[in-house]
């Protein structure tokens, strides 16, 4: 069926924030989906406030509307935009629940706009969990036992008929959010009440527990000719009972039959024929290991983390055949575009094999419950491919970063077995290391598969791993055991442990030996048809598919998994890169391992490498390639970190050089360059020692803030007060980062500033200066930033700028740099410079139209910044005030402090902007989904640091018509000041306390600033944590609750008595 | 298992000069074929017993074969027809809880040479690109002498009697009580009794050179004519004993069965670059317009320019080639498929195919009657 010729414009809906269950992906999905309507001649209207996306870029959409995702906003743009129709199925939940939202409202009936693909009944037939089980019953597809409830009492009821162990679903959420398993009562209580609160419909699904099936997932496809077919199918490695998300995936399924396999396959097609779902879909079903049995477990109607993986998995790019489908397209009609010469009607097949790992983020919250459950809990995904199942799952764990190369864990040996045992039977994120410690203990396959109800597919996989170790360290260099090894998959770094050598020397041994990796194409097919896509994976068998041509090339290495610290941002910078080598004439090859970015769609680059990025993996292709350079600066720490390695090894690092990377980032260095360009920084030095540090912090004098170097999103940083918190601090770091020292700097209070500037060596352009709303001592990526600033004097910004550009020069950067400055009495100082792309790049090129990797790129190849029509300085700022709101996903991770500091906690960001401070600020609170209330209580609880601030804080509340709610000791000083408060009980007192006034919903607004510390037992830990099991907006800064009162304040007129006529005597 | 254990080498020689070295797993005896690649993820025990592969050296591409084992339910016959198979790794230890042994002691069993950790993909490509060739794996442990045997596989003839190989030797009955159909078995897939006794028909198979004469004095509602191994053009007799058929009862053919209709009818066959074997071949429905994924496993197509004056109308083509997957004579009450309705392995969307092939039967009774 042809195109639609009755509809011209489409608003498109993206997926807001990063945040745990909803990443990458649908970036990656909304470009596509964006590129592939422009490319069918449709005017597109995009709205999303997450600026770290490649879909917010001014090329993908007609119209980008960089706006909160809210029925107010999203409303307003509809109504001054008209668009003919609506897309909503490729902006993740957050899309599809703003279209039945927009919906409800009545506002797509009134103006006439159509939702395009599957419609919103088919949706709620998929989403409502009373709905889909009706119509599963209907169909005669089984469905596990079940029932909706809306309350406790409800719960005991089911869990009284059906016994234990029962699965919480809350009804429209996302990842699972507030769901779990219950084995007893007091996990019904506790997961039933957080389900309902999260569920907007207060609703959640009890299920019998299936928990030890295979878990099975099919990407499927329809359009409106009811064509439909499979792209991908997916076996978890881990049973039915941990969520998708948090489950090792391996494509294609591995120990279904064919029989199996099209039972399956059946019942997903006739369920989305059913639901006549037009685009594309994730069904997921979970099958007895010992029989025909199958349940279904849950259906997605929209692209999800899962078709994603899917697309990256087989080359089948399912939201750009989507968004075609919602248009009218149908896949009889549509080219294949990973052949060119097939049709889309088709069921890719594979001749490798995909693994797909979670990334984590109990790296950086250590107190975090680990185990692993129906919540999602990983922030981001690596995927690997390979020939062999072992050399596929081997190559995703080094992806990881994780510091792990094989299937064992620091310290492993020296492990109980019991504890192993336990972290087996209990699933965490750990468990594929712990059974390879088993393994190396001789527990057998078939006992770990009691314990953990893996496959023993898998298992005997990971045993061939583990067995092999044995070997390799009784043949050190034999070639034949060392093909074979890296037939499994084994990294240098592995066998060169085995071999007691260096990973270096293992790998110019292979070299002589002729031991060298092949570039396999993924074409769809499994070879039958040509195909010219330029997408490859390294193994190790006889023909090598990749050639190089004889353009000049350039290698940009991406950022790996999406984690705290390093987010979506980075892979823009890596995409605009990868089009800024393309400008300038070379072609440009890149090199990433995750499969929810838009750098790993192959259509981005001139050859996308989906391997590892380890020093082996990346070296393996410039050796290949033999590329003019290798560019690290886009890719965050993952990339930098190459650096010296490559260098070592004779690759030439475009940008910055090593040296001049490393003077910015070793401490010493960079003092002693500081003092060379007259840029003061806050006293400090470097602690190689305990002793050491201790005597440093002594001299400089507490409160010091103390960090290991060379990390990530001030991993591990704190700011210390007294000698006894150094001291532990310093057995935690060195933990952290054990081959690096720690730098321990003065603590200066002020305000924090932040400058990203490129350089080409001779001029410095600075697009902007930002000017955060938190005081130094919450990292950057937590702080709320302004732009322009408005705090500041015209003399502080030239100071700033003539910093920006002394240490620019100085530091002889080419390219990015971002650097955070402190303010501190009038004076400015530098706290730290990272001579690479950062977190707020894509933030200000969106603002100043500067397009800051492209440019950076550019001069990185040769084209300085004046030949590219910039000029030196700062860039003149454009009219309008724009905030980055970060956005944390702590909901999903329990036992985690949320309170602010200066290691990073959020997993996104989003923009608000506007005329006005106040304004940008409304939206970009509101955008981070807090709601901003124009009255009610606030309930403040703060450190004696504080009370002098809330003081001021708390009467400008009562002003707008807040109440105050405050414990003892703020309210004490509240009450000096004659402000009316209402003072409730601390933790463990009798009557109310401040919990109950949280948990009844009494408080609309939590202002604690309590003891900071990261053990849960602590009042202001389970305070905050209460807040966030509540859903209610919790501040954690005195600077971000003024921030907040201004916005209210600008919300809300004054409401003054007239002034009492004064008596004249 | 890929490792330390100390596998005998085997090789695999093509009668371009190529050679890949691997290890060797089933039957230790050498053999001769025709080497083709099949692209299923899954079903390589169907793919293996699929009488229609006989003769063939099977490429597997997707690399891991034999982790769900062999079962006693998924055979395609009883006897394996494939003269080797060639994989990238050999799962020995299977997990599936209908598995009863693994691959290798399967091919052991009956006598078929397999070899392991061979570059698939290189091979497939190399088969893309040239087409079928004729091939050799050598016995386990034999070192080659590569000029004899290439010139020895030049010098092979693919044998032109595989139907009568893999053809029941005497009919027998699969009783129902639907429909009277006769079978005739040039190679037939087990898939397809499983389908004409799930519509609960009374099955005769019969051998391929069975004649019209005694075909019709079984009094069939319709005739099948089934699928079976390589060019239609060597079977004997078929062609003559269809026409007399044809016009007589509903006669529907699958695969060779196709193949031999469309030469029954006049229209002429020939052998493909590259065969079709695998489970995601989209084929459309001209008259619903639906396309549907299908499993396939042909090596010789009916040529569209020799279907003028035959009476035959194209009902499904394959979506990617073009190719000519499905023939009708409205006239003469027979109609025919290239592909496979009955899967095994691969989807089962054009799974009605068979309703039509009942509803073919149901109107031409229903005519017989009223004419009578």
């Amino acid at each position: 069926m042809p195109k639609r010729t009755d509809i011209k414009s489409i608003l498109v809906i993206g997926s807001g924030p990063i945040v745990i269950g909803q990443a990458a992906e649908f970036d990656y999905a909304g470009t596509q989906a964006c590129l592939s309507l422009k490319e069918e001649g449709y005017r597109v209207i995009l709205i999303n406030s997450n600026p770290a996306t490649i879909m917010t870029d001014t090329e993908m959409a007609d119209k980008v509307y960089i706006e909160p995702i809210t029925l107010e906003f999203v409303s307003r743009i509809i109504r001054k935009e008209r668009p003919d129709a609506l897309l909503a199925t490729l902006g993740g939940q957050t899309g599809l629940n703003m279209a039945i939202e927009l919906h409800e409202s009545g506002i797509l009936d009134e103006l006439g706009i159509e939702i395009l693909g599957t419609k919103l009944d088919a949706i709620h037939k998929a989403e409502d969990r009373d709905l889909f089980r009706t119509l599963m019953n209907e169909m005669g597809e089984p469905v596990p036992d079940s029932d909706i409830i809306h309350n406790i009492d409800e719960a005991y009821a089911f869990v009284k008929e059906i016994g234990y162990p029962v699965i919480v679903r809350p009804a429209f959420t996302l990842g699972g959010t507030g769901g779990g398993i219950c084995h007893n009562d007091e996990d019904l209580e506790e997961i039933v009440a957080s389900g309902l609160k999260y569920s907007p419909v207060t609703q959640c699904l009890l299920e019998k527990s299936i928990a030890g099936f295979k878990e099975i997932e099919y990407e499927v496809m329809r359009d409106s000719a009811d064509n439909a077919i499979v792209v991908c199918n997916m076996e978890n490695v881990d049973a039915v009972g941990i969520h998708t998300g948090d489950s090792i995936v391996t494509a294609p399924c591995q120990t279904l039959t064919d029989r199996e396999n099209q039972m399956l396959r059946n019942v997903s097609l006739n369920i989305i024929r059913e639901l006549k779902i037009e685009g594309g879909c994730n069904v997921q079903l979970a099958l007895d290991p010992d029989s025909f049995d199958y349940y279904i477990i849950e259906v997605n109607p929209r692209v999800s983390r899962s078709s994603a993986l899917a697309s990256k998995a087989t080359g089948y790019p399912i939201a750009k055949l989507a968004a075609k489908i919602a248009v009218g397209l149908t896949l009889d009609e549509m080219m294949n575009p990973v052949t060119g010469n097939t049709y889309a009607c088709f069921e890719p097949t594979l001749d490798y094999v995909v693994t797909k790992i979670p990334r984590w983020p109990f790296d950086k919250f250590e107190s975090a419950k680990r185990n692993l459950g129906t919540q999602m809990k990983a922030t981001g995904e690596v995927m690997a491919m390979g020939r062999t199942f072992e050399e596929s799952i081997m190559k995703a764990v080094r992806s990881l970063e994780t510091g792990q190369f094989d299937l064992s864990l620091p310290g492993g040996n020296e492990m109980s077995d019991e504890w192993i045992e336990q972290r087996i039977r209990k699933a965490g994120d750990e468990r594929l290391f712990f059974i390879g410690e088993a393994l190396r203990r001789g527990v057998t396959i078939e006992t770990i598969h009691e314990w953990s109800a893996i496959d023993l597919f898998f298992l005997r996989k990971f045993e061939n791993i583990v067995r092999y170790e044995e070997i390799l360290k009784d043949n050190p260099y034999d070639k034949e055991i060392g093909y074979k090894a890296k037939r499994l998959g084994f990294p240098d770094m592995t066998i060169a442990k085995l071999w007691k050598t260096t990973e270096r020397e293992v790998y110019d041994w292979r070299q002589a030996q002729g031991l060298v990796p092949v570039y396999k194409k993924v074409d769809t097919c499994a070879g039958e048809y040509e195909s010219d896509t330029p997408y490859f994976y390294g193994t190790y068998e006889d023909e090598n598919e990749s050639v190089r041509t004889d353009k000049k090339s350039v290698i940009v290495l991406g950022s790996g998994p999406i984690r705290i610290g390093q987010g979506v941002e980075f892979d823009y910078a890596t995409v605009h890169c990868v089009w800024a080598i393309q400008q300038s004439g070379y072609e440009a090859i890149i090199v990433n391992n995750n499969p929810e970015t838009v750098s790993t769609d192959f259509s981005i680059s001139d050859k996308l490498y989906f391997e590892p990025l380890t020093i082996e993996d990346v070296m393996h292709i410039v050796d290949l390639e033999q590329p003019e350079g290798v560019i690290v600066q886009f890719g965050g720490q993952t990339a930098i970190n190459l650096a010296d390695e490559l260098e070592a090894r004779g690759v030439k690092i475009l940008g910055t050089s090593l040296e001049d990377i490393d003077r910015a980032e070793n401490r010493d260095k960079f003092e002693s360059a500081l003092h060379e360009i007259g840029v003061p920084q806050p006293l400090g030095k470097t602690a190689l020692s305990v002793p050491e540090a201790v005597v440093i912090a002594t001299e400089i004098g507490y409160p010091v803030l103390v960090r290991p170097s060379y990390v990530l999103g001030g991993r591990a940083m704190e700011i210390v007060y007294y000698e006894e918190e150094l001291l532990q601090y310093m057995e935690n770091a060195v933990k952290a980062s054990p081959e690096h020292p720690v730098l321990i700097d003065r603590y200066l209070t002020g305000t924090e500033i932040e400058v990203d500037a490129i350089c080409d060596g001779e001029t410095v352009l600075i697009p902007g200066i930002m000017e955060h709303i938190e005081r130094a001592g919450v990292h950057s990526g937590d702080s709320i930033a302004v732009y322009p600033p408005q705090n500041l004097s015209q003399s502080m910004i030239e100071t700033i700028a003539d910093y920006t550009k002394r240490l620019a020069l100085g530091l002889k950067i080419r390219g990015l740099m971002n650097i955070q400055f402190v303010i501190s009495e009038g004076q400015v100082y530098v706290i730290e410079v990272n001579p690479r792309s950062s977190r707020t790049v894509p933030f200000l090129s969106k603002i100043t139209n500067i397009p800051m990797a492209n440019v950076a790129t550019q001069a990185i190849l040769g084209k300085s910044i004046l030949e590219q029509g910039y000029t030196d300085g700062l860039a003149q700022a454009p009219a309008g005030v724009y905030v980055k709101v970060p956005v944390f996903s702590f909901a999903k991770l329990r036992r985690v402090d949320i309170t602010l500091g200066p290691e990073m906690k959020s997993t996104g960001e989003v923009m608000g902007k506007d005329v006005t401070l106040e304004k940008a600020l409304y939206k970009g609170l509101v955008a981070a989904g807090m709601e901003v209330k124009e009255y009610g209580t606030v309930l403040m609880t703060v450190s004696d640091k504080d009370k002098e601030e809330i003081v001021d804080i708390a009467k400008r509340f009562i002003e707008t018509g807040y109440r105050i709610v405050a414990t003892e000791g703020t309210a004490k000083v509240l009450e000096a000041e004659n402000i009316e408060v209402r003072t409730v009980g601390k933790i463990g007192t009798e009557g109310p306390t401040l919990i109950d006034v949280i948990q009844k919903g009494q408080a609309q607004l939590v202002i604690n600033t309590l003891t900071k510390g990261k053990q849960p037992a602590r009042d202001g830990f389970r305070i905050r944590r209460e807040t966030v099991e509540n859903g209610v907006p919790c501040l954690t800064s005195i600077d971000t609750a003024a921030a907040m009162l201004s916005v209210i304040e600008s919300m809300t007129f004054q409401t003054d008595a007239m002034p009492k006529p004064q008596v004249v005597q | 298992m890929e490792g330390w254990s100390m596998m005998t080498k085997r090789y695999l020689v093509l009668e371009d000069g190529s050679i890949f070295e691997g290890k060797a797993f089933g039957a230790e005896n050498a053999s001769i074929g025709e080497a083709v690649f099949a692209t299923g993820m899954t079903g390589y025990q169907e793919t293996i017993s699929n009488p229609s592969g006989c003769g063939q050296i099977v490429v597997m591409t997707y690399p891991l074969i034999g982790n769900y084992g062999i079962n006693r339910d998924d055979y395609e016959s009883i006897d394996l027809a494939i003269n080797g198979l060639v994989i990238r790794e050999l799962t020995e230890e299977p997990s599936n809880f209908r598995s009863g042994m693994s691959l290798g002691d399967l091919l052991i069993l009956k006598g078929i040479p397999g070899i392991q950790e061979i570059d698939t993909r290189k091979l497939t490509r190399l088969l893309r690109d040239k087409g079928s060739l004729r091939g050799k794996l050598t016995a386990a442990g034999e070192e080659i002498d590569t000029d004899a045997t290439v010139a020895e596989l030049q010098q092979y003839e693919l044998p032109t009697d595989l139907v009568a190989k893999v053809s029941t030797k005497r009919p027998y009955p699969s009783p129902g009580l639907g429909k009277r159909v006769v079978v005739i078995d040039y190679g037939i897939k087990h898939g397809i009794l499983r389908e004409l006794n799930k519509k609960d028909c009374d099955v005769i198979v019969v051998p391929h050179d069975t004649s019209a004469k005694e075909i019709s004095a079984l009094f069939p509602d319709g005739i099948l004519l089934s699928n079976g191994p390589g060019n239609p053009e060597d079977v004997e007799g078929a062609v003559e004993t269809i026409k007399e058929l044809l016009g007589k009862k509903p006669i529907f053919g699958i695969g060779l069965g196709h193949q031999l209709f469309a030469l029954a009818c006049g229209a002429k066959t020939a052998k493909m670059k590259n065969s079709h074997i695998g489970g995601n071949y989209p084929v459309k429905d001209l008259n619903t317009n639906r396309t549907d994924l299908t499993a396939q496993s042909h090596g010789y197509e009916v040529l569209e320019d020799s279907l003028a004056g035959t009476g035959l109308e194209v009902t499904h083509r394959a979506l990617n080639d073009n190719c000519i997957e499905g023939l009708r004579s409205e006239k003469l009450e027979a109609f025919a498929v290239q592909f496979h309705p009955e899967a095994s392995p691969g989807p089962q969307d054009s799974n009605y195919i068979f309703e039509r092939f009942i509803q073919l039967m149901t109107a031409s009774n229903r005519k017989e009657n009223t004419n009578a």
